[in-house]
């Protein structure tokens, strides 16, 4: 994997010196803010309404609620970020030439590739990681459940992991940025909601695009229910699109 | 060093070079010569390895281009037609990331950057954007990035194209400078450029290659007859008659009529000005001038890509 880490830290440089980092940064920041307080008045409104009812109280975990209400509100603000962290990858490359460049040094596509994703998986774990201040805040003062954080936290970067690949992928389809984008959000909204297809689609299909579904897997994951297929789905969901982005660029070598 | 076999490159049914063959020895500097979209670029990208050709084999230092692709991508220097440059780097950042990039050890890649950026001339202009640089400058950038790690092989295309005339110069001495040991390979449409960096010139026209010789060759090769310029005063008919007559002569023509200013055209292989000249003085004429007009690249290179018949002859 030579070269793994100079285009690690160049694509990571050239997300931090774009101003495209930081207006996502800030939006992304600023709807989580919105939502954090949005949930947590919620939360605060429910457990005064089940204080009054001690048996209802007995079979609620307020801080999950607050955890799992607000992790799926984040996957969503994700949706709508990470094709615009993934849009310039290779769609710029190829409309400044610089691909030309890039692709006569010796190093193999797939590090390439690798240093890309993973620069942008890193921007992507800085996004999140912002938010994290509140809900420690929020964790030491109800009771702490760490694991539950860390397993809502392990979901949303697996999530942000398929979102990206998906992105990439289709940054290497176009020249323009934000057509990449477009593409991806659109694709991924749809597999968003494609579980919800169920009720029109039968039973044999329906259990299929539900399984395809990428909100399906994240719940279980948010309420901090590890299961293997879960995790292994995103994995294979990111792995899928990332080995499409290196068949995709080896027919834009033979294409030219 | 390079070794092409019928490549051949098509971009969907467009044919960009067909059946392309040359040698590059070892610390040969050689030009691409060609009009604007002739294959010069294609077979580049070929032998950089940037995209593999339809047909046809390439070796650069006895590794093949499909098989061994990255240990050839090590060796070359690759200097892209435009010069695409990352512009929102700075340069030295830029330098840093493509000497890594080249397998530059960690611990040299200061000291490598450094040494290109003075190669180069780029010291005063290091810690600037890319984006906010002249176009003299990004090609220089350019330049340097194809030189870290010291490749054997260089490969320029174009590297001379929209500098201004002082620049133009700087470049050409920077790229005499870089030969040596080193080979080079650079794609030009202009010709006296090639004429004055080249050792060996391959010609190439509509995707094919259409002549491979030195300069030089390749003037005395098309010429069919050498031209000689004579201007006398008081010349007169009898002069004209006796030039004809001599031994050689192929044809006598008078460039303007009422002037006497002739063009001679004589066997190429003896050199006729001593006698041209003695015939004069016996005609009792002053000679004002008398000199061998040169066949220039630029007539070659149209002889060559314009199709005249006349010329298909003399390829032979």
């Amino acid at each position: 994997m030579r070269g793994f880490w100079a285009v690690y830290k160049k694509e990571l440089y050239g997300m931090f010196m774009s101003p495209i980092f930081y207006v996502v940064a800030f939006i992304f920041l600023l709807a989580s803010g919105f939502f954090f307080n949005l949930i947590l008045s919620q939360v605060m409104l429910i457990s005064f309404q089940v204080a009054q009812h001690m048996e209802l109280a007995k079979g609620i975990n307020m801080l999950e609620l607050f955890v799992r209400s607000f992790m799926s509100n984040i996957s969503i603000i994700v949706l709508f970020i990470a094709p615009l962290l993934t849009m310039r990858l290779y769609a710029e490359e190829r409309r400044s030439g610089t691909m030309e460049l890039l692709f006569t040094y010796p190093i193999t596509d797939a590090a390439v590739l690798a240093g890309k994703f993973a620069a942008c998986l890193s921007a992507f774990a800085v996004l999140v990681a912002g938010t994290l201040p509140g809900v420690i805040a929020v964790a030491v003062i109800a009771t702490p459940a760490w694991k539950l954080i860390a397993c809502g936290y392990g979901a949303l970067l697996l999530v942000g992991c398929a979102f990206l690949s998906m992105g990439t992928f289709t940054s290497t389809l176009t020249r323009n940025q934000i057509i990449a984008a477009v593409i991806s959000f659109g694709l991924l909204l749809v597999l968003w909601f494609i579980g919800e297809t169920k009720t029109w689609a039968g039973q044999g299909a329906g259990s299929v695009l539900e399984y395809l579904s990428l909100s399906k897997h994240f719940e279980n994951l948010s309420k901090g229910l590890i299961d293997s297929r879960d995790v292994l789905f995103y994995l294979v969901f990111s792995a899928f699109f990332l080995f499409l982005t290196l068949r995709q660029i080896s027919s834009y070598r033979w294409r030219g | 060093m390079i070794e092409a076999e019928g490549l051949t490159k098509f971009y969907g049914p467009i044919g960009a070079i067909r059946n392309v063959s040359f040698e590059i020895g070892k610390g040969e500097i050689v030009g691409f010569l060609g009009p604007n979209g002739a294959g010069k670029s294609t077979a580049m990208k070929i032998l950089t390895c940037y995209m593999p050709p339809t047909s046809g084999r390439a070796r650069v230092d006895g590794l093949d281009i499909m098989e061994d692709s990255l240990k050839i991508r090590q060796k070359i220097g690759y200097l892209p037609e435009n010069v695409p440059l990352y512009n929102d780097l700075t340069v030295r950042r830029f330098l840093r990331f493509a000497a890594a990039s080249k397998g530059v050890e960690g611990k040299r890649i200061h000291a490598e950057t450094g040494r290109v950026i003075s190669a180069c001339g780029l010291e005063k202009n290091a810690d600037r954007i890319i984006g906010n640089l002249s176009k003299g400058y990004r090609q220089r950038v350019g330049l340097a990035q194809a030189l870290l790690n010291d490749p054997d092989v260089l490969i320029l295309d174009e590297p001379t194209i929209g500098l201004d005339p002082t620049q133009i110069i700087e470049m050409r001495r920077l790229i005499k400078d870089l030969g040596g040991n080193r080979t080079i390979l650079l794609s030009s449409h202009i010709l006296p450029e090639v004429a004055q960096l080249c050792e060996r010139v391959i010609i190439i026209n509509k995707g094919e290659i259409v002549a491979t010789d030195s300069p030089a060759n390749l003037t005395s090769q098309l010429q069919k007859t050498a031209k000689i310029i004579l201007e006398v005063s008081g010349a007169d008919q009898t002069l004209v008659e006796a030039i004809e007559n001599l031994d050689g002569v192929v044809k006598v023509s008078c460039v303007s009529n009422g002037t006497s200013r002739f063009v001679i055209e004589t066997d190429p292989r003896t050199d006729m000005r001593p006698r041209i000249a003695s015939m004069a003085v016996e005609k009792g004429c002053g000679l004002l001038e008398l000199r061998m007009m040169q066949l220039s690249l630029e007539d070659i290179f149209m002889q060559l890509v314009t199709e005249d018949p006349a010329v298909e002859g003399a390829e032979s």
